[in-house]
């Protein structure tokens, strides 16, 4: 293990139409390191995530992954060119993404849709995709269930099909942008249950959530997104019990109100 | 407590609708009132059309009109593509022809934009192709060179490409954008989202509106009779021209036109059920099924 982290955020700035919405985020995930990002809806968390494989280009600022420079090279006099967007690609390959509302490809099922990435990108045979596409599934709990459409199934066995679907690609990390804020509630836990899993097997992952119970079991350190800065970092306990700053204790005191789920 | 007293669950009778069936009566009477004046109209002639039905004239101007439906569709179609491709271009040039296109052949009516190329050679006599500054490789008169059936085409088409292409536009931009960035953060090439996530889903939509401008277009296509072009309208109008059975052989157009807009209907059918998998939980029953269940025979 080098010391080098897997994810390097510095600088990021980003506006939309002249409000700022990422004001300067620097932050650094070291290999096998799950990140919770926690804050206010429109603090800019998603957005700060969606910067990470290059789903929203900064103003400002640059993402590294695993070391290479994302979205961006050099151009040797100081500046940063936009790469070609095949170069993107492949980088984006090599990060997982798992959306709020799932986006699994509603034409296709459950297998189809963790088997087309590996098979057009990767460029993997249909056997031996469909093979590890069928042990992922089982994996998140779906065997058997290869062959349904999206519609077919619950939100919780969606998402648990869209994070196999991430997971083929054999990620370097991997990205949760609120996965299971579109739930019912009795079907949180098993996503949360899929993703503690993939934290024990030393998945590096930033996850942005609601559910501050998780962050404080799964998470190795907690960031309070506040107004397009982090404004607090450090492990649960620090920032979700203890929290230094006067808004991160404002806003746990919001949640605590409105949340049952809250222990 | 009002509820019956015995212990057994009681039977549930639903509501009666006496009024719907008194007025589901009339309405029959009434229809079937009218086609039997119908069909007792000695007017009618029904010989006639019996003996025209399968005329060879009339077999050859029903050929004329599927084919230029089957023409004018699938060019339009691919000019469509074109069209929408453009609308939906990051280029502000591209987007802005597009528009203009659409505006100018959704807004000139298609008989007259037939008559403009029918009588094309008064505005410009020669038609020629070359290199602009070099030689002229092929040059000829533009009353030789665009007769009836080439205006038809072109007037058809250009007309049909402004239409599908707003068809195709709609449905592709129905498609939730997170399928786009779905495929997008899995790395995977935009044509090959576009080819295996977006259209199939657009196609749900696009498919309807396509089935309908398909029997638009084959109605649409008797206005080309107007130039003397032979399809199935025009020949009737030939046939009936030097017998003066004016009825009859309307009635016989009239028959084909059903017959084959009702076998697109049947074909349009089945392709929404086949672009419907995966939509729905289950498949919407067939007319055959939803018929059976009106009248309250099965489930």
């Amino acid at each position: 293990m080098s010391g080098q982290p897997m994810v390097r955020l510095v600088g990021l700035r980003k506006s939309y139409a002249g409000t700022p919405v990422l004001r300067g985020v620097d932050l650094e995930v070291a290999r096998g390191e799950v990140v919770c990002l926690v804050g206010a809806s429109g603090s800019g968390k998603s957005t700060l995530l969606r910067c990470v494989n290059h789903l929203e280009t900064p103003d400002a600022g640059f993402v590294e992954v695993d070391g290479e420079l994302i979205g961006y090279r050099p151009d040797g006099r100081g500046r940063l060119r936009a790469l070609p967007e095949g170069r993107i690609r492949r980088q984006r390959a090599d990060i997982g993404m798992v959306f709020q509302s799932f986006n699994l490809f509603p034409n296709l099922t459950a297998l189809e849709n963790v088997v087309e990435a590996p098979i057009s990108v990767r460029g993997l045979s249909r056997a031996e995709a469909r093979a590890r596409a069928s042990e992922l599934l089982a994996q998140v709990g779906l065997a058997g269930r290869e062959h349904s459409y999206p519609r077919r199934l619950s939100g919780g066995q969606q998402q648990r099909v869209a994070i196999a679907r991430a997971l083929a690609m054999r990620p370097k990390v991997m990205l949760f942008d609120e996965p299971t804020s579109a739930l019912d509630p009795e079907l949180v836990g098993e996503v949360l249950q899929t993703i503690q899993t993939l934290a024990g097997q030393g998945m590096t992952m930033l996850v942005v959530t609601h559910e501050l119970a998780f962050a404080r079991d799964v998470a190795d350190r907690v960031a309070f997104v506040d107004e397009g800065r982090i404004l607090e970092l450090g492990p649960p306990e620090d920032v979700l019990t203890t929290p230094g700053h006067p808004r991160t204790r404002a806003f746990l005191g919001r949640l605590a109100q409105t949340t049952t789920r809250e222990p | 407590m009002t509820g019956p007293e015995t212990a057994e669950t009681p039977v549930l009778v639903g509501r009666r609708h006496p009024l719907r069936w008194a007025a589901g009566a009339l309405a029959l009477l009434a229809v079937g009132a009218c086609a039997v004046s119908l069909a007792r109209n000695p007017a009618m002639e029904w010989p006639v059309v019996a003996e025209y039905f399968l005329a060879i004239q009339v077999l050859e101007g029903l050929w004329l009109t599927v084919w230029l439906t089957l023409v004018v569709t699938t060019l339009g179609f691919l000019a469509g593509i074109a069209v929408a491709a453009m609308r939906l271009s990051a280029n502000p040039v591209l987007q802005a022809i597009s528009w203009a296109y659409v505006w100018f052949f959704r807004s000139v009516p298609v008989l007259v934009q037939l008559l403009f190329w029918f009588n094309i050679g008064y505005l410009y006599p020669t038609l020629s192709l070359g290199i602009p500054g070099g030689p002229t490789l092929l040059s000829g008169s533009s009353n030789e060179l665009i007769s009836a059936t080439t205006a038809a085409v072109l007037g058809l088409t250009l007309h049909e490409a402004a239409h599908a292409g707003e068809i195709i536009r709609g449905g592709i931009l129905a498609v939730d954008p997170g399928q786009l960035e779905a495929g997008t953060a899995l790395g995977l090439r935009r044509s090959r989202i576009f080819r295996k996530v977006v259209l199939p889903q657009a196609m749900r939509s696009i498919v309807p509106a396509t089935g309908n401008l398909l029997i638009g277009t084959l109605k649409g296509t008797s206005i080309v009779s107007v130039i003397a072009v032979n399809d199935l309208l025009y020949s009737v109008q030939y046939i009936y021209n030097r017998t003066y059975a004016i009825v009859p052989l309307l009635a016989v157009a009239t028959a084909w036109y059903l017959i084959v807009t009702s076998v697109l209907s049947v074909a349009q059918y089945h392709v929404e059920r086949y672009f419907a998998r995966g939509s729905r939980r289950a498949l919407p029953p067939s007319p055959w099924q939803r018929a059976r269940r009106a009248l309250g025979w099965g489930r």
